[in-house]
């Protein structure tokens, strides 16, 4: 079996986010990052399961910077075999999907995994896009699935419910929680990764169609207004009268 | 002209659908031009979408979309597009919108912005749409600079807004591939409003001490006609199903009345809860992080509070 696992690279889920004075950047002083949790908790676990018990690969892919090589370097800890980072700056979803197609649609993936979505920008997009140029079909928001052979079978998370599909390879995931449990990377994995394949690789030529120009920060509660425990009446009068909730 | 996606589960609009026909029609407005809404597959009643604005509604009937798939979907909605000169094509930010906003983007060329809530700006003839980011710890200003552009509307962003009257219905003769992806089986749990598109949440986290104690928890949703959630160490220990499980790693939500039970308020717990329009926080430590992201508060033992609180609704409800 042949797998990608994408991979992207966010702030630590604790961190109090701010932008620089003018509002056009993140401002990354004191920030620690993290690979996305569902890149990693679900998507690359799932992945070398997989291949631990049928035999194969798990490669992982990030478009990035040489600062990104550290997050990568935590995926091999965890247990793919070798990495790929296409060297460029990541400002749109579609340049992003459009790079990794552009490696991927050579190489004969059975599956392509990536996160549900990415706990930065929040845009659940990458893993379609990768579909669409690919021409595979696409099971976003799974929480688990299995392979025989070449059949897969999955459950997507839908509104107030889940979907179970069968799908044959090759296909693109994105991965939900439940498809796997967290790994800590051990000290043999860690030191494995250090010797494992790293390929860095020039981005194609691509535009950046929608991007961010601004940031603002959600304007902050006035105030929080206690009410008595002993009179739940007063909370209900000000949910309904003032706060024109209930 | 401006191309609304109104998506229909087993046939039926839900609000997503009127949601985004309103944003359609806004939109529409502020560029002088037309929406019109396409349906996919049998859908009852789709001559409604005119109330909310759309000046044509059109339907695609074909078997091959029976069933939801991202690829059968989107080809067929990007030929819609491409058919009827589309400049704009805007979806729900949905399960399924989710799944094809990218898949549009790749095949049309086109910038996507997921998870709008608000307006395109267009002055100077740009196109410039805010979505939330970082989990909503904050906001982004997006431009799109492709001809065409992509949108997925957030829920519960704008309110629905009924201005025109029931169209008739046009076929549109349009292809669609078959799928390659084959539904097993749907299981839906009956009789309840999904997370995602709860205008009232109830929820709870450890300071419930265990699964059976979510009684309370349960009556006081009942009573205001809500959907339970909870913080993700209750949903870890089992006490309640992972769906429940609202957070910067679980579901994202923006109800209009989020009620929070024995919740800390942890920074992750925030970031998925903290774009609900109004929070009231039920903690018996006075110096829970949650008061501060609080509107309303109560410094309370939930255990006694909960109760009276859902006597207070049922005597409310019932005047
Ligand atoms: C990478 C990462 C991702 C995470 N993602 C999420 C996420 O998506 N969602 C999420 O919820 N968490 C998430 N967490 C966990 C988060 O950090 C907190 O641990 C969690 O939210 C705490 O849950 P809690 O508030 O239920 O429990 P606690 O923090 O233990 O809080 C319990 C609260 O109940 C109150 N209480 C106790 N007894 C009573 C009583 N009798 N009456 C009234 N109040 C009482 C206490 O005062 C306390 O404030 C994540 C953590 C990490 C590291």
């Amino acid at each position: 079996m042949k797998i990608l696992v994408c991979i992207s690279k966010t702030p630590d889920t604790t961190s109090k986010i701010s932008f620089t004075a003018d509002g056009a950047k993140f401002n990354d002083a004191g920030i620690s990052f993290i690979m996305n949790p569902y890149d990693e908790w679900y998507a690359l676990v799932r992945a070398c399961e997989l291949v631990e018990k049928n035999g194969g690969t798990v490669t992982l892919i990030n478009v990035g910077g040489a600062d990104n090589d550290q997050t990568i370097r935590k995926g091999l800890a965890i247990g793919a075999t070798d990495a790929v980072r296409i060297d460029a700056e990541p400002k749109s979803a579609l340049f992003i999907a459009k790079q990794i197609a552009e490696y991927a649609k050579s190489q004969n993936y059975d599956i392509v995994f990536c996160g549900k979505e990415s706990i930065d920008y929040n845009g659940s997009e990458v893993g379609a896009m990768v579909a669409e140029y690919l021409d595979q079909p696409f099971v976003s928001y799974a929480s688990k699935l299995d392979i025989n052979g070449n059949t897969a079978t999955l459950e997507r998370d839908i509104e107030g419910g889940v979907e179970i599909l069968e799908v044959q390879t090759p296909f693109v995931v994105s991965a939900a929680k439940g498809m796997a449990e967290q790994r800590i990377p051990n000290m043999m994995g860690i030191m494995k990764a250090k010797s494992k394949p790293f390929q860095v690789v020039a981005p194609v030529e691509f535009p950046d169609l929608a991007v961010p120009v601004k940031f603002t920060l959600p304007k902050e509660k006035t105030g929080v207004k206690l009410v008595s425990p002993d009179d739940m009446d007063e909370l209900v009068r000000l949910l309904h009268e003032e706060a024109k909730v209930i | 002209m401006i191309l609304v996606f109104a998506e229909a589960t087993s046939g039926h609009f839900k609000k997503a659908a009127f949601e985004a026909v309103t944003y359609g029609i806004q939109t529409a407005n502020l560029l002088g031009s037309q929406c019109v809404a396409l349906t996919l597959g049998k859908v009852e009643n789709a001559g409604q979408l005119g109330v909310y604005g759309a000046s044509k509604v059109y339907n695609v009937a074909n078997e091959h979309l029976a069933n939801f798939d991202s690829q059968v979907y989107a080809a067929v909605i990007a030929q819609a597009a491409e058919k009827l000169g589309a400049t704009v094509v805007v979806l729900s930010h949905t399960s399924t919108g989710k799944s094809l906003l990218g898949r549009l983007a790749a095949r049309l060329k086109a910038g996507s912005v997921a998870g709008v809530k608000s307006l395109p700006d267009v002055s100077g003839g740009g196109f410039k749409v805010n979505k939330g980011v970082y989990s909503g710890k904050a906001i982004a200003t997006y431009e799109i600079s492709s001809p065409i552009k992509l949108v997925s509307l957030a829920g519960n962003e704008i309110p629905l807004q009924s201005t025109g009257n029931e169209v008739a219905v046009e076929s549109l003769d349009v292809t669609a591939p078959s799928s390659r992806v084959k539904v097993l089986d749907v299981k839906r749990e009956e009789g309840i409003v999904p997370l995602p598109e709860a205008v009232t949440v109830v929820s709870a986290g450890r300071g419930m001490k265990g699964p059976e104690n979510w009684g309370i928890v349960e009556d006081l949703a009942k009573a205001l006609g809500a959907t339970t959630a909870c913080s993700r160490p209750v949903a870890d220990a089992d006490w309640r199903p992972h769906h429940e499980h609202v957070g910067q790693t679980g579901v994202a939500i923006r109800p209009n009345l989020y009620i929070a039970i024995g919740i800390s308020g942890a920074i992750q717990h925030l970031a998925g809860v903290n774009q609900s329009k109004v929070i009231v926080v039920i903690n018996k430590d006075p110096e829970a992080p949650f008061f501060k992201a609080a509107d309303y508060g109560v410094v309370g033992d939930l255990f006694e509070v909960v109760p009276k609180l859902t006597e207070a609704v049922k005597k409310f409800k019932a005047s």
